[in-house]
């Protein structure tokens, strides 16, 4: 008997690990690359693409290793990389203190969110013209502008998240005696979490966009002079290759965005929380 | 210790329409005294608590806690709802905590760790909401609602969404809370059974205003037995109050 139970433990215990380690690799969101890719290769072989148009994978991952070994590539991702990290927080940090004054005080709003609402509507390449006499050519503008495609979802997120708190909620905070910063603190910050994150995680798809944009306008490094550099040199290979690392490096940034955002909202109750939970 | 007189509560809908929730409402309540307030849905029981608890303004009327006119929500008016209303993303310790921030910290735990005891919850201070049933919620609502020494608490309904065992349970907690405590209690509820086993006065609203339509004394012993003759018969004096049909 004792044994029965010892094997069944140990079973049961390497059940829990193989589930804990299904949990955490993403494979099922690596099927359809998978296959996208396959499908992709068979294309190619098949000469439904031809090379001048659409390369092979190999040929892209040839193309990557001669990037890799000219010593460029470490390079180009890192300038991205490091715009959307510039852009991102400092579209943030703006986002955050407006999103937070406007939320919170609709006196500050009606002054403020009419103004941000009109200038939400103008395209985001208007504003290059503009950045570049402003702030020149070189990292300023492109960061500008990357900060400003992230603002708007922060921003509109953020406001909605503070104005639809549950009124019941604040009620309690009312009832017991808290002040405005310890209402903040402690009811108004953590209820508008859930839709800050969901922002939050708007606004780094649309810096990945906009970092295109800015590298496109006028930049000798970077995966978007990579990808024009590969149009102008006709090598179709490179403009893929800089594709499959913008998709890697914005699904890695989203991914850490995720990961943080769980953290810090593993109270919720609702219906994702708890399929994660369940393991599902 | 409470007093209100000529209370009234007229408001204005979105069509501009005017509605009057309360009119004339006069009621005096004495220290350490348990009051229930019943009445059918609509007659603004529930406006009148949100009142007295600071959270609406009377358009009319005097209200008065120990002399001082109620403006606000205060210090001295603990108020439980008919929801727990815990914050899903502080554990029930630290939803106790809310009210009280303005004790140092030392002494916030240690307030915190006995009011848990007194409600019964002292193993689960760590749990989340989510982890806590509804009656265990409720209980966690109440510590939170006595942590600041009221001198009067208001309870909305507090039993309601839960099993009849549980709030069986919870209404004879709430007795015994309110025995070892001088704070005086007013209670709305629409169960009968509840205001003649909980209060010393069952008073009973009717009508749209909502109106004082008629007090009764509960005098029967503690603890109350809803099985005896005396409790019947008060049950059905009330039941006929509430709906002269």
């Amino acid at each position: 008997m004792a044994m029965t139970g010892g094997v069944s433990e140990a079973s049961s215990r390497r059940n829990v690990v193989v589930r804990g380690w299904r949990r955490h690799l993403p494979w099922r969101g690596l099927v359809l690359p998978a296959l996208l890719l396959v499908a992709w290769h068979v294309l190619c072989v098949s000469n439904v693409f031809t090379p001048d148009v659409m390369p092979s994978p190999g040929a892209v991952v040839a193309e990557l290793f001669r990037l890799w070994t000219k010593g460029r590539l470490l390079g180009d991702v890192a300038i991205t990389v490091e715009r959307v990290a510039f852009g991102f927080l400092l579209g943030t940090l703006i986002a955050t203190v407006l999103g937070a004054l406007v939320g919170y005080s609709f006196i500050v709003g009606e002054y403020l969110d009419p103004t941000l609402q009109a200038l939400k509507a103008v395209p985001s390449l208007a504003w290059v013209p503009l950045f570049i006499l402003w702030f020149g050519i070189f990292e300023v503008s492109k960061i500008a502008l990357i900060a400003v495609g992230v603002f708007f979802p922060i921003y509109l997120n953020l406001v909605t998240a503070i104005r639809s708190t549950d009124r019941k909620l604040v009620e309690v905070g009312r009832v017991n005696g808290l002040g405005r910063f310890d209402l903040i603190k402690r009811i108004l910050v953590p209820a508008a979490l859930p839709n800050y994150v969901t922002g939050l995680r708007g606004g780094l798809a649309l810096g990945w966009m906009f970092v295109i944009a800015a590298e496109l306008m006028g930049a000798s490094s970077g995966l978007g002079f990579l990808m024009l550099d590969g149009q102008m040199t006709g090598r179709p290979a490179t403009i893929v290759a800089a594709l499959i690392l913008f998709a890697i490096a914005g699904k890695i940034s989203d991914a850490l965005l995720v990961a943080a955002g769980r953290r810090v909202l593993s109270w919720q109750d609702d219906f994702a929380s708890a399929q994660v939970r369940m393991g599902l | 210790m409470l007093e209100i007189s000529g209370l009234a509560k007229r408001y204005d809908d979105d069509a501009g329409v005017r509605h009057v929730a309360l009119d004339g409402i006069n009621l005096a309540l004495g220290e350490h005294e348990a009051v229930a307030l019943v009445g059918t849905s609509g007659c603004g029981k529930t406006t009148l608590l949100r009142i007295i608890s600071g959270l609406e303004r009377a358009t009319d009327g005097r209200l008065t806690l120990r002399g001082e006119a109620v403006t606000g929500p205060r210090r001295d008016i603990g108020v439980v709802f008919q929801e727990p209303r815990l914050m899903p993303w502080l554990t029930a310790r630290e939803n106790v905590r809310l009210a009280l921030l303005d004790l140092p910290p030392t002494t916030q735990n240690s307030v915190i760790a006995a009011l848990l005891r007194d409600v019964g919850l002292t193993d689960f201070g760590e749990a989340l909401p989510r982890q806590l049933s509804g009656g265990m919620a409720q209980r966690v609502a109440l510590a939170r609602a006595l942590a600041r020494k009221p001198s009067i608490l208001l309870l909305d309904e507090p039993f309601s969404a839960l099993d009849s065992f549980t709030r069986l349970k919870l209404q004879d907690h709430l007795v015994a809370l309110w025995e070892n405590s001088p704070f005086t209690l007013l209670l709305v509820t629409h169960d009968v059974d509840e205001a003649v086993t909980l209060s010393d006065r069952v008073v009973v609203m009717r009508g749209r205003p909502g109106r004082i339509y008629r007090e009764f004394a509960v005098n029967l012993t503690r603890p109350r037995r809803r099985s005896t003759i005396e409790f019947q018969t008060m049950k059905e004096e009330v039941m006929a109050a509430l709906d002269p049909s």
